[in-house]
């Protein structure tokens, strides 16, 4: 079937990646990685560039640098966005992609995509205040999309449940992963 | 008899599909045995919980030549009943059925193959595997990180509620096995968790109707897999939450919470003594009933089409599910008001250990093409194997009818290994094809 419309989505290629790496598991394993270097205060600034996939050593265009710090409140500069605030960055960016892949697929044009998300979070967690039951982390995310597409509400819920189905954050944040740290005095 | 004793075709399994392909083949003149490790329908008599109904209604539940014949054709049989139902038909066959004959090894030999079993040795040119979709209990790994104090059992080991310790009952799989067991479980007063990933929510009834005589009128089940746009996903879509019950009630997450069982995302992890469910809960929900209302759409269409709207009931839509906010993404092991039981509704898969042919994928699933599985050897009954009925009892009819005319073709040398498919090749040339 040849594409009518277009959101900007190469799903051929996408289509095709999946037939290939179903063939070739090998190819299909990546890993995505940061640096981050302090700055001053709780200011930190992570460069993004290389990873890792399709069995080779794979280059962004250009080097990315995000700049994370607390806001003013926190009696900080405010040099940047929070870090809990980036994984909120990386949900939207990363479902937002799915909702217009999911949709190009499914031939439904977009005209407008755009996401609220809100995570709660006590603030007694990372401080350390004993309080049964609070957490460091968020308690919940909300994300809220407003879409102008050409879809029925039915259409465009299952773009958003598909997406989810399929969101490497989502799964990231819904599920654990295991982390480890570790550090080499130099 | 000396052995090996030969014969022109070996059924492994006296279950409703063994036995249907034993008529097909007598119906052709071909020789046959059917080799059965317990008695007939041995996994009906033996292997199922105490209360465990068929999903299909009664008048839907036939076999070739063969049909339900009592009072209540809208009603579901015990697994007891149809112990009973499958044995007549057997006794009615006169198959030639060797019961408490577990096959042991199956092995190729020459142009054909070598069946040991537990009395006694055979070579055949023709073997069908009739022993079972859901033989092989499957158990997640991380049943292995549960606290040792955990009693762990899968479905195919409950019977009822009576063999479970007192405490919460964690309930792992929202089929409908898992379902089942949450409410039959929760009904003996136990508290229940559910812990819920990707599932298929229906109405036992729709307009009126049961929903297995909307999809089989609609020829959903009789659809074939070569149609489906993605048959591995097809092939692996959970059973559908239902329950046959005389009440012919729906059961689904939201039936369970109103009975106060607890529902929770998929079981993900285990960590320092606690269980962690996933946060994707909403989502799961929301695909299911996504799925549920555009098949619903789907019928009514075809309800129009048909012209049959007078004769049903109103257009329905049920309410969707909606978790309790927020649902819960740990609970302790062990401990007071924790899980003490967990059970595994987590599906089954072939149990063909005794199949030495080199058939399976790299992940131990049998490598097939539409039941055809080497020269001269076909599966039966598979989820989705050639339509979606393939695993229902009444689907075994067009499926043995079709295989069993590949069958007889190899048996006769007709040429054409083209018949078994681009998937099917010979193991070696010490094992060429009838062609």
């Amino acid at each position: 079937m040849t594409p009518t419309i277009d959101n900007g989505v190469n799903v051929q290629a996408l289509l095709g990646a999946r037939e290939a790496l179903t063939a070739q598991p090998a190819a299909a394993r990546f890993q995505w990685r940061a640096t981050s270097e302090w700055q001053r205060g709780t200011h930190s600034r992570s460069t993004i560039e290389s990873f890792h996939g399709l069995g080779a050593e794979q280059k962004h265009r250009q080097p990315y640098r995000y700049d994370t710090d607390h806001p003013e409140v926190f009696a900080a500069a405010d040099n940047g966005a929070t870090p809990v605030e980036m994984v909120l960055v990386g949900l939207a960016g990363c479902l937002t992609a799915g909702i217009a892949a999911v949709a190009q697929n499914r031939q439904i044009a977009l005209r407008s995509v755009k996401a609220t998300l809100e995570a709660d979070m006590d603030l007694r967690g990372i401080l350390g205040i004993d309080a049964a039951g609070v957490r460091n982390g968020f308690e919940g995310i909300r994300v809220h999309y407003e879409i102008d597409a050409d879809a029925t509400q039915a259409q465009i819920d299952a773009l958003v449940a598909q997406s989810q189905k399929r969101s490497a954050v989502f799964d990231i944040l819904a599920n654990p992963t295991d982390v480890s740290v570790s550090a080499k005095k130099v | 008899m000396t052995d090996p004793r030969v014969i022109n075709a070996v059924i492994v399994g006296a279950g409703h599909n063994g036995l249907a392909m034993s008529a097909e083949l007598a119906r052709h003149g071909v020789d046959h045995v059917v080799l059965e490790r317990g008695a007939v329908a041995q996994r009906w008599r033996a292997e199922r919980w105490d209360s465990m109904r068929l999903l299909t209604p009664n008048w839907m539940t036939r076999l070739p030549g063969w049909h339900y014949r009592g009072d209540d054709p809208h009603g579901f049989m015990s697994a007891a009943e149809t112990a009973a139902f499958i044995s007549s038909y057997a006794a009615q066959l006169a198959a030639p059925v060797r019961t408490h004959t577990a096959v042991t090894a199956v092995q190729p030999d020459g142009a054909a193959y070598r069946v040991d079993t537990s009395r006694g040795t055979w070579r055949t040119r023709l073997l069908v595997i009739a022993s079972g979709a859901y033989g092989k209990p499957r158990v997640p790994r991380l049943a292995a990180q549960l606290p040792p104090g955990v009693a762990q059992l899968h479905a195919a080991q409950y019977r009822s509620p009576a063999q479970l310790e007192e405490g919460r009952v964690l309930v792992v799989g929202a089929s409908a096995t898992g379902l089942q067991l949450a409410q039959e479980i929760r009904r003996s007063g136990r508290p229940v968790t559910l812990a819920a990933g990707e599932h298929v929510r229906l109405p036992r009834l729709y307009r009126g109707r049961d929903i297995h005589w909307w999809m089989h009128e609609a020829g959903l089940l009789a659809q074939r897999i070569e149609d489906e746009e993605d048959p591995a996903r097809a092939r692996r879509l959970p059973s559908p939450q239902l329950a046959g019950t005389p009440e012919r009630a729906t059961l689904d997450l939201q039936t369970l919470r109103a009975e106060g069982v607890e529902v929770v995302g998929r079981l993900v992890g285990v960590r320092d003594g606690q269980a962690q469910f996933s946060g994707s809960l909403r989502n799961v929900c929301a695909l299911a009933d996504l799925k549920m209302n555009r098949l619903l759409d789907g019928l009514d269409s075809f309800a129009a089409r048909r012209g049959l709207d007078a004769a049903l009931g109103p257009v329905e839509r049920f309410a969707p599910t909606l978790p309790a906010a927020p649902p819960k993404l740990m609970q302790a092991f062990g401990t007071a008001g924790a899980f003490g039981t967990v059970i595994w509704a987590t599906g089954f898969s072939p149990d063909l250990d005794w199949l030495q042919l080199p058939v399976f994928h790299a992940d131990g699933s049998l490598r097939h093409d539409r039941g055809l599985v080497a020269p001269g050897v076909c599966m039966l009954g598979l989820p989705f194997m050639r339509r979606r009925q393939s695993s229902f009892i009444h689907g075994c009819e067009d499926d043995v009818r079709e295989l069993g005319a590949l069958l007889l073709a190899h048996l006769r040398g007709t040429p054409g290994r083209r018949r078994w498919g681009a998937d099917i090749q010979p193991f070696s040339e010490a094992m060429p094809t009838s062609g």
